[in-house]
């Protein structure tokens, strides 16, 4: 019988799976795109509880906070990568180091 | 198992694999057309959890604009043959599978302790509506300053992209 952990679980592996691409990948597009896994492991633990612990919408609006800013996050980011490619002329996380030193 | 049960396990496979594959591929373009079928998959979860409007705004935002943009992104920012595109980094690699794998174990250790007090079967079928109440009412600040994040959003992905200071 499919119940609340069920979905709790879901949501932990994706956020598992999410965490694994973003330590493991040198490509700032593809650790972008993994920090959107994660987010929606997030949404489906918020529309879950939703469902099954609360027994109220609210969870489901907050969820749709979360992607409001899920897309603006992904807007800015992708134009840091499309500025930062113009300068070094890579997308290899170990190439930004304008902050070290 | 019921037929519910079935559908769950499907659509959660199909999420889980299609999510495994976005971090594995090699391929950036084929990390994100499988980050795509993951989406559709959570917006299938979403259905059953009776979150239809949900389900319809992740097809909309994450499955329609946020795919389409990491593409135009990926096509626009390539540097290099796109079968090595998207190569793992060996140290982050071993890094990363035992944090990730750590971190689920510990959650779901938590979750499989936890008592969750139940309250099913109270959720309304009409959310939509209800969720129209809320965003107008106790959270329309909230939902304002969503609209103003939106927009400044929007143009602060402008002027980054445009190059700031660049006059041609």
């Amino acid at each position: 019988m499919i119940g609340f952990t069920h979905y709790l679980l879901l949501g932990t592996i994706l956020f598992g799976i999410g965490i694994f691409g973003v330590l493991s990948k040198r490509n700032a597009v593809a650790v972008l795109m993994s920090m959107e896994l994660m987010l929606n492991a997030v949404n489906i633990n918020f529309v879950a509880i939703s469902k099954y612990a609360t027994g109220e919408v609210v969870g489901q609006m907050f969820a749709l906070f979360v992607i409001v800013v899920a897309a603006a996050e992904v807007a800015v980011g992708l134009a840091l990568i499309l500025a930062i490619f113009r300068q070094k002329k890579s997308v290899n996380l170990n190439d930004f180091n304008l902050l070290k030193w | 198992m019921s037929l519910t049960d079935v559908v769950f396990v499907a659509t959660a496979l199909v999420t889980i694999l299609a999510a495994l594959a976005v971090v594995s591929s090699r391929n950036i373009i084929h990390s994100a057309l499988f980050l795509v079928l993951s989406f559709l998959g959570v917006a299938a979860i979403y259905f059953q959890l009776n979150a239809g409007f949900i389900g319809l705004v992740q097809i909309l935002v994450y499955a329609g604009a946020i795919s389409i943009l990491l593409i135009f992104a990926i096509m626009l920012v390539l540097d290099r043959d796109t079968k090595e595109s998207n190569m793992p980094d060996p140290k982050g690699t071993v890094i990363g599978a035992i944090i990730a794998g750590l971190i689920t174990a510990l959650l779901a250790c938590s979750i499989m302790a936890s008592n969750w007090s139940s309250a099913a079967g109270k959720l309304t079928e009409d959310a939509i509506g209800s969720i129209a109440v809320l965003l107008m009412g106790d959270y329309v600040i909230a939902f304002e300053v969503a609209a103003v994040l939106l927009l400044v959003a929007i143009v602060g992905a402008i002027i980054l992209a445009k190059g700031a200071g660049d006059k041609k």
